[in-house]
C-alpha cells in the first residue's frame, strides 16, 4: 500500500476543493437574500450559511453524506424513500443485464473465433453497434418490450426487461472484444503441441483456448459490469421509471433538489465500487483455483 | 410471399458470404468490405420482409423503407438536431474534455507523487456512472447545449486522463537514459520521446471517449433541453408514436457515431503509423 499516502492526499485535496467550490458557488444566493432583506452578512456568516442551504447550487460533502445516511438508515428498506430500495432496483437490472450481456458476448466471441464468415461479417457490425448511442434507442426498447409483452412472458415487470436489454447492450461489447482476444491468445506452438497429442478441434478449444481466455475475460468483466450499471441507470431515465437510482436523479432534478441528485450519485458510485470489488474478488478466487501462482 | 422472399435472400446472402470468406480472395480489400456490407444488406431485407410479410404494425417496428422516407422527408429537422446534439453538445464537449485531460496528464506527469495518487482515483472515477451528473449540469448551465457539453467534458475527461498518464509512463528506462545522454531537457524529452510513445494509449482513450461523448450529449437532453436535439426529438416522437421519425433519428445518431469513430481511427493510423498494431496490415 505504498500508494496510500498519495491517494489520501489527492482525496483530501478533492474534498477541500469541493468545500471551496461550495462556498464560492452558493455565496451568490446568500448575498442575494441578504440584499433583499436589507442586511449585511459578514464573511463568516456567509460561509456558515453556504454549508446548510436547502437548495444549494453545489451541496457541500457533509450535506450529501447526511442525505445518504438518511436515505440508508432512517427509512425501512422497503420504503420508497430508502436509497437501499432504489439501489436494489437498479442492482437487479444491472445484474440481469450483465448476465445477459456477458452470455451474449461470450457466445458471439466463440462464434467469431470459430467461423471465418462470422468474423468477417459480424465483427464490423458489432463495432458499429457500439457507436450507436444506446440511449437513443432506450425509449424504443421500452416501447418494443411493452408492445411484445416480454415482461409477462418471463414473469417480470416490463420495465425491468427494457433496462436489462439496455444494460446488456452496453456490457456485451467489452466481453466480446476481451473474449476474442483471449480465445486467440494461445500461440501456434501451443496449438501445434495439442495437435501432436491428437486433440480434436473441440478438445483444443475446451482444454486450451477456454482456460487461456479466462484472464482476458475477467479484465473485460470489470469494464462490463461498470457499463452495465450505466445502462441500468440510463434505462431508468426515459422509461418513466419511478424507482431506481436513475429515476431518483430525474425526480431530484425535476423537483429542483440538488441534494437528492447528489445522494443518488453517491449511492451509484458506491454500488459501482462494490460491483467491481466483487468481480475482482471472484477473479482472485478463480485464478487461484486454476493454479496460477503470482 | 414477401416474407419467404426475404428469408431466401437472407440465406443466399449468408451462402455467398461463406463462399467469399472461404475463397482465395478472402484477404483482398474489396471482399473484406463486401462481406459486412452483404451481411448488413441481408438483415435490412429480412427486416423489411418480416415487417411486410407478417404485417407488423408501424407503431411497433417500421420497415426500413418507411424509415428512409422519414429521413428523406425531414432533412432540415434532422440536420438541426444533428448540429444541436452531435456537433455542439457532443463534439464541443469532447474537444474541451480531451484537451483538458491531456494538459492535466502532462502536468501530473511532472510530479510523481501526484501521479501515484491520481491514477488509482482516476481509474475508479472512470468506472463510475458519470452520466448521473447530467441533472446537476443542466441545473448549472441551463437547458441549451452548454450543459450537454459540460456533461461530455466530465465523461470523457477521466478515461482520456487515465490512458494518457499510463501512456506517458510507457517509455522504458533505456530510452529515457538515451535521450538524457543527448542532453535533452524535460520538455524536449517529453516532446520528442514520451508524447509520441503515449499516442497509442491516448488513442485507446479517445476511442472509448467517442462513444461516451454521444451518450452523454443525448442523455443530458432527458433532463431538459431546448425544443431541438436528438434526445429531445426521440423522446417526444416516441410519445406521439411517430416511430419512423424515431428510427430516423437513431439512424442519424448511429451514422454520426460511426463516422466519429472512423475519423478517430483514421487519425490514429496517421499518428501512430510506427506502432506494430498499425504496421501489420
Amino acid at each position: 500500500m505504498k500508494n496510500l499516502g498519495p491517494i489520501l492526499t489527492v482525496l483530501t485535496v478533492i474534498v477541500a476543493l469541493w468545500y471551496g467550490a461550495a462556498v464560492w458557488l452558493n455565496a451568490a444566493w446568500v448575498y442575494d437574500q441578504a440584499a433583499r432583506a436589507g442586511i449585511e452578512v459578514s464573511f463568516g456568516q456567509m460561509v456558515a450559511d453556504t454549508m446548510a442551504q436547502e437548495r444549494p447550487v453545489l451541496p457541500p460533502p457533509h450535506q450529501v453524506l447526511e442525505e445518504v445516511r438518511k436515505g440508508v438508515f432512517d427509512s425501512a428498506v422497503t420504503s420508497k424513500r430508502s436509497l437501499v430500495y432504489h439501489g436494489w432496483v437498479t442492482l437487479v437490472s444491472t445484474f440481469w443485464g450483465f448476465v445477459l450481456g456477458t452470455g451474449l458476448g461470450i457466445l458471439m466471441a466463440v462464434g467469431i473465433v470459430q467461423s471465418k464468415t462470422l468474423d468477417a461479417g459480424m465483427m464490423p457490425w458489432a463495432v458499429i453497434s457500439q457507436t450507436v448511442p444506446v440511449v437513443a434507442i432506450a425509449p424504443m426498447i421500452v416501447v418494443l418490450s411493452n408492445a411484445f409483452g416480454l415482461g409477462e412472458m418471463l414473469g417480470v415487470e416490463n420495465r425491468l426487461v427494457s433496462k436489462m436489454i439496455i444494460a446488456a447492450y452496453l456490457s456485451y461489447f467489452p466481453v466480446l472484444v476481451g473474449m476474442i482476444k483471449g480465445l486467440r491468445s494461445p500461440d501456434a506452438m501451443q496449438l501445434d503441441l495439442l495437435q501432436t497429442y491428437g486433440a480434436s478441434a473441440a478438445q483444443a478449444f475446451v482444454k486450451l483456448r477456454l482456460p487461456a481466455s479466462v484472464p482476458y475475460l475477467f479484465a473485460s468483466l470489470k469494464v462490463g459490469i461498470a457499463a452495465s450499471l450505466v445502462g441500468a441507470i440510463v434505462g431508468e431515465l426515459p422509461t418513466g421509471a419511478i424507482e431506481g437510482l436513475g429515476a431518483r436523479m430525474l425526480i431530484g432534478s425535476q423537483f429542483g433538489s440538488p441534494i437528492m441528485v447528489w445522494a443518488a450519485l453517491v449511492a451509484a458510485a458506491v454500488l459501482a465500487g462494490a460491483l467491481i470489488l466483487i468481480v475482482r474478488t471472484l477473479e482472485t478466487v478463480v485464478v487461484r483455483r486454476m493454479g496460477v501462482r503470482e | 410471399m414477401i416474407l419467404w422472399g426475404a428469408v431466401i435472400f437472407w440465406l443466399l446472402g449468408w451462402g455467398v458470404n461463406i463462399l467469399l470468406a472461404r475463397s482465395r480472395w478472402s484477404e483482398t480489400r474489396a471482399v473484406r468490405i463486401a462481406i459486412p456490407l452483404l451481411f448488413g444488406a441481408a438483415i435490412l431485407v429480412l427486416w423489411e420482409g418480416v415487417v411486410r410479410g407478417l404485417a407488423v404494425p408501424g407503431v411497433i417496428l417500421p420497415a426500413p423503407s418507411v424509415i428512409w422516407a422519414a429521413i428523406a422527408g425531414n432533412p432540415g429537422l434532422l440536420g438541426q438536431d444533428f448540429v444541436q446534439t452531435i456537433l455542439k453538445g457532443g463534439l464541443g464537449g469532447y474537444l474541451m474534455g480531451v484537451v483538458a485531460a491531456i494538459l492535466v496528464a502532462v502536468l501530473v506527469d511532472r510530479v510523481p507523487f501526484l501521479r501515484r495518487g491520481l491514477l488509482p482515483v482516476g481509474n475508479f472515477v472512470a468506472a463510475l456512472p458519470i452520466v448521473g451528473i447530467a441533472p446537476i449540469m443542466v441545473m448549472w448551465f441551463g437547458f441549451d447545449w452548454h450543459s450537454k457539453a459540460a456533461v461530455v467534458v466530465v465523461m470523457v475527461f477521466f478515461p482520456v486522463l487515465v490512458n494518457m498518464i499510463a501512456g506517458l509512463a510507457a517509455t522504458d528506462r533505456m530510452q529515457q537514459d538515451l535521450v538524457a545522454t543527448w542532453g535533452a531537457s524535460h520538455w524536449q524529452a517529453l516532446w520528442k520521446l514520451r508524447l509520441p510513445a503515449a499516442m497509442p494509449f491516448l488513442f485507446n482513450g479517445l476511442k472509448i471517449a467517442t462513444t461516451l461523448a454521444l451518450i452523454g450529449a443525448i442523455v443530458a437532453e432527458n433532463f431538459g433541453s431546448p425544443t431541438q436535439g436528438v434526445g429531445f426529438r426521440i423522446s417526444t416522437a416516441v410519445g406521439r408514436l411517430d416511430l419512423p421519425l424515431v428510427w430516423a433519428e437513431i439512424a442519424v445518431a448511429a451514422l454520426a457515431g460511426s463516422v466519429f469513430y472512423a475519423l478517430v481511427t483514421a487519425l490514429e493510423r496517421v499518428v501512430t503509423f510506427w506502432h506494430p498494431s498499425q504496421r501489420g496490415r
